[in-house]
């Protein structure tokens, strides 16, 4: 799968893109996934996610995908495990330390990285250390609840100020200003933003 | 108490550091005074004798304003480098503390700063540390829980928020200078820059290079380093070293990792009557350009197995010619 992952490298672009349409569906199926209970989706989702991803980049299925900031290289196939790479080691052209067949996976990042829109400005951000119990879930999963997490609460945090700030109207009122929760559509308009 | 424990109690109390400072490190006092610093490495011994390490030390100490004990490095097993920098504060050495993440995971590496920091230690230098595949014991497991970033910033949060990165709270946040390595000759080299940007956001105050032989290379390095503003945010100590001859410098260089020697180098090494002279003759050139170049706040001499030659290298470059008169830069 050597191949795969340096094709992906050099597609970093497109897969941007993809990843970013991904999530979008993801975050729009928020909902269903609610409904449905995520406990329950997580096994097969982790399923599909480990199977395209392991073709695609070589996935380790660490649960805490950093690929949109890696250059679209997976950093869990460095054989020292850096979230912050290259180490001081690569050799000649470019090739591992400790795998000398193999180019570096961080060098292949920062290339990967200087094609991707925002991937470019996202590898210069330090990452925290891996998470070792989140090892074989979903991290799309994971991604994708969070932000419509967010957004839910973004949305009530402007509905809430709204509403204070026309109190009268909303007593007289209270369809001008709503407080309660808003189901799928206006999920539907955040997301699409 | 006795009354030397009383005046090493004294030695190691927790106080302030000074106005503008971040720990009461000699090297960080010299730094940031504007003055060219040198540090020096210190081979760890075989032994569990520590006459051994301050026989080690004591030509180190003559000249540098900090000594680095190293963490098994090259994956070779030697006296730890907390037991080497207790051993060295207690006598009065500024060691800096050298914590590779190759060995121990975040529960061991966070209690060891507290240790460290309690011990007298004031200089830390975070390092990824080689695979353990070039060592003497090659079937080891390799940790690499941190990374050498994820460890700048943990004890940069330790230091400044008090907290340990689980956020329970650190009663007296250890006080520590941190400083981190940098390749500049080594590839990606057009990345490089940018990696160090990000060892300085993580929380690097200095760094100590590995050994710089290509001149050129290196100059192309800091002018991207001072286009960047970079060289304005943290101390770039240069590092270098004396080769004994053209085979250990071409074995240094195929076997060791991440070392650059340009063939120049080796075939004047080569070409030489007496290589342990000309090895010298190369370090001191090296020091007196590095020392030109902007940007550059100090040398780190990493001499191994050949400490009796460091300070006579300092002495002949004439590097701290200007502090001796009493002059800062």
């Amino acid at each position: 799968m050597y191949r795969i992952r340096m094709f992906a490298v050099r597609h970093a672009r497109k897969f941007e893109r993809i990843y970013t349409w991904v999530e979008r569906v993801m975050v729009l199926l928020d909902p269903v996934f609610a409904r449905i209970g995520y406990n329950r989706v997580e096994r097969p989702i982790a399923l599909v996610e480990k199977g395209v991803k392991t073709l695609l980049f070589d996935c380790k299925m660490c649960g805490q995908c950093v690929l949109s900031s890696t250059g679209m290289s997976c950093p869990m196939n460095c054989p020292k495990q850096l979230r912050n790479g290259p180490c001081g080691g690569v050799r000649d052209g470019g090739f591992c330390e400790v795998k000398p067949e193999m180019k570096c996976v961080w060098v292949l990042a920062w290339d990967g990285a200087s094609r991707m829109k925002d991937g470019a400005e996202k590898i210069r951000e330090v990452m925290p250390p891996v998470e070792h119990s989140l090892q074989g879930s979903s991290s799309w999963l994971r991604v994708s609840r969070e932000k419509a997490e967010a957004i839910r609460e973004s949305r009530e945090a402007s509905r809430k100020t709204l509403a204070k700030a026309f109190p009268e109207a909303r007593a007289n009122e209270p369809a001008a200003a709503p407080l309660s929760v808003e189901p799928s559509k206006a999920t539907q308009a955040e997301a699409e933003k | 108490m006795t009354n030397t424990n009383s005046q090493n109690t004294d030695l190691l109390a927790y106080t302030k550091p000074p106005e503008g400072h971040v720990s009461h490190s000699r090297l960080e006092r010299v730094l940031r005074s504007g003055r060219f610093a040198v540090t020096a490495e210190l081979n760890p011994p075989d032994s569990a004798d520590a006459e051994d390490v301050y026989q080690a030390a004591q030509p180190l100490g003559e000249v540098a304003d900090a000594i680095n004990a190293t963490d098994a490095s090259g994956a070779n097993c030697h006296m730890s480098s907390i037991g080497i920098c207790a051993l060295l504060t207690r006598s009065g050495y500024s060691p800096v503390y050298q914590i590779s993440c190759r060995d121990r995971n975040r529960i061991a590496i966070q209690g060891d700063v507290l240790g460290a920091a309690a011990l007298g230690v004031t200089n830390v230098l975070c390092l990824t540390g080689d695979g353990v595949g070039v060592g003497d014991q090659p079937g080891a497991k390799p940790v690499f829980d941190f990374d050498s970033l994820s460890l700048l910033r943990t004890i940069r949060t330790m230091r400044d928020k008090g907290v340990f990165l689980s956020g329970r709270k650190i009663t007296r946040p250890p006080q520590l200078f941190l400083g981190a390595a940098e390749n500049p000759c080594i590839q990606p080299l057009e990345w490089r820059p940018d990696r160090l940007i990000k060892k300085i956001d993580a929380g690097a105050e200095f760094i100590q290079t590995n050994f710089i032989y290509d001149i050129p290379l290196f100059e192309a390095f800091m002018a991207r380093v001072r286009d960047a503003g970079a060289d304005k945010r943290v101390f770039i100590i240069a590092g270098v070293g004396p080769l004994a001859s053209a085979k250990a410098a071409r074995w240094m260089r195929s076997n060791v990792p991440g070392i650059h020697i340009p063939d120049y180098i080796i075939a004047r090494m080569a070409a030489t009557e007496n290589p342990s002279e000309t090895g010298k003759q190369i370090c001191i050139e090296l020091m007196q350009q590095l020392r030109k170049i902007k940007g550059v706040a100090g040398v780190h001499i990493m001499a191994y197995r050949r400490e009796q030659l460091v300070s006579s290298i300092v002495l002949d470059s004439g590097i701290l010619a200007e502090r001796r008169k009493g002059k800062a830069r």
